[in-house]
């Protein structure tokens, strides 16, 4: 088993009280699946859009949000694979792909000592 | 509510979760001090129940474990509200209620502690009432519950209802548990009248819930849910307006509430099915043909005979037989029910009963032998066991007097 990291980009914004409630319930839905078959190692959680980015030497501190709203990292959570290819597999189920956002899969590094 | 919450926090964190609801109560009686009461204080109150929850279940995301079988969920906003959410979505918090009175009924409990619990959590009885309704030291029911809200705990999850042979296997107990509920305001021994209906009406919610449920709603439900509407629809003549016992004889049959007596008609006629006779049939029975005599004159005396005939087959006990023994004097005259009460075996284990006395006392009345039969009812009067059986009694035995020797 390896680890992976979901980034998930972008988010529902628009939609009927009743049609986010349903959304919802899909992520519940692929979070009970993933920790029913021994996947989920870490739920993570959501992110609010809102923020700030600190960078350079400078330590500049800049207001977010950034980019484009479907380009802003909208949460994360942990799984374990067999490989990246499992990994992908399991992404597919994510809710997140149905309103237009994006799953990025990435193995955790292990670093060398 | 507390069902409700907790489903969420898991069986093993009972306390926590009365914490909650009794949080929800001090904040309504906050708020609605200053706002006055909303349209709809049980929403309210179920909204603060579940935001309280919610603040808990963040502040110690790690610090606990909660219900196992909802695993991650509550570990994570990524799913912590919408599941939350849907257990505190109404047709859940009927569940919830089903499986928390099943829970309740563990066969590692005895009788007494199950009602007790169903009591305290299910009817949001505190320790003193449920003391005063089974007229026990508040000291012993609350030991009793702590023992029984410990061996719930040790049971982790509440009860799954979706596994079938464990579902019929503990509707017994469940049924058994709601019936003791039930009598315990009908024929209990507090004092207090409206404590006695507060618990009927309680036992009469939990079977309509069970009812609910596809798979709660069994010929002996139905069976059980008919014996309490037709005694129930009895309950405001049985005592009059001086607050005085009246027996079945002398009921203003006109008080008699008759939408509830057609209710638990049709209710024993929906429990007519299958091959399956219990002694919640056989009792429903009883009482149905009480309901349908208009006068005390039209009671069918012969089926009532019928159906204790039967009930000494299911379950014989020396309680049924003097009923049984009682009826037989009603069909066939004071004389048979004398000898059919002499009949009973293991009549000494009825020493303590009054209504043993108090039956020999009616029959001999009848025969005009007062002066044996006002014996008998302060025999009776001696084992009452509470004022308004003493009261009732006490009446019966003064009737005995001022009346000439075979003049009745």
């Amino acid at each position: 088993m390896s680890e992976f990291t979901y980034l998930f980009r972008g988010r529902q914004t628009t939609g009927s009280p009743e049609e986010l409630q349903k959304h919802m319930q899909k992520w519940v839905a692929w979070f009970q699946d993933l920790h029913v078959k021994g996947h989920l190692k870490d739920p993570g959680n959501p992110l609010d859009p809102t923020g700030v980015v600190v960078s350079g030497k400078q330590k500049t501190v800049v207001d977010g949000p950034f980019a484009e709203a479907k380009d802003v990292v909208a949460g994360h959570i942990m799984v374990d694979a067999v490989d990246l290819a499992q990994a992908v597999e399991l992404s597919k189920g994510c809710p997140i792909l149905e309103v237009g956002g994006s799953v990025e899969v990435r193995p955790i590094q292990k670093l060398m000592r | 509510m507390v069902a409700a919450v907790t489903r969420v926090f898991g069986v093993h964190n009972l306390a926590m979760a009365q914490d909650v609801v009794q949080d929800a109560f001090c904040r309504a009686v906050e708020t609605w001090a200053w706002r006055g009461v909303p349209e709809n204080p049980s929403a309210w109150l179920m909204t603060a129940a579940k935001n309280r929850a919610l603040d808990l279940l963040r502040r110690e995301r790690t610090a606990r474990t909660y219900a196992p079988e909802l695993g991650r969920l509550l570990e994570s906003e990524w799913t912590l509200v919408p599941v939350v959410e849907e257990l505190f979505a109404p047709d859940a918090i009927k569940d919830d209620l089903l499986r928390m009175m099943f829970s309740c009924c563990h066969p590692r409990l005895s009788e007494e502690a199950q009602v007790a619990l169903v009591l305290h959590i299910l009817c949001g009885f505190g320790t003193g009432e449920i003391a005063g309704a089974f007229v026990s030291g508040r000291a012993s029911v609350e030991k009793r519950i702590t023992r029984a809200k410990k061996v719930l705990a040790g049971s982790k999850t509440l009860f799954d209802l979706e596994t079938p042979a464990d579902f019929s296997r503990r509707l017994g107990a469940v049924h058994r548990a709601l019936y003791l509920l039930f009598n315990e305001g009908y024929h209990g021994a507090s004092t207090e009248s409206a404590v006695r209906v507060e618990l009927c009406r309680e036992a009469m919610r939990l079977v309509a819930l069970l009812l609910e449920h596809p798979k709660g709603k069994t010929p002996t439900t139905f069976a059980l849910a008919a014996l309490f509407c037709l005694n129930a629809a009895r309950l405001p003549s049985r005592v009059d307006g001086a607050g005085d016992l009246r027996s079945l004889f002398d009921q203003d049959r006109s008080l008699w509430d008759r939408p509830l007596l057609s209710e638990g008609l049709i209710l024993l006629e929906l429990s007519a099915v299958g091959s399956k006779l219990t002694s919640y049939h056989l009792e429903a029975a009883i009482a149905a043909v009480h309901a349908r005599a208009a006068k005390v004159e039209d009671t069918d005396w012969g089926a009532i005979v019928s159906f204790y005939d039967s009930m000494m087959v299911l379950h014989p006990s020396p309680v049924v037989a003097l009923n049984r023994a009682i009826a037989f004097g009603q069909h066939q005259g004071p004389e048979r029910g004398l000898s059919e009460i002499q009949a009973i075996e293991d009549s000494d284990r009825l020493a303590s009963y009054p209504f043993y006395f108090a039956a020999l006392g009616e029959f001999e009345l009848r025969l005009g032998r007062w002066s044996i039969a006002k014996g008998h009812f302060l025999e009776a009067l001696a084992q009452a066991r509470n004022p308004m059986e003493r009261k009732f009694l006490a009446r019966r035995a003064e009737s005995c007097q001022g009346q000439l020797p075979g003049c009745p």
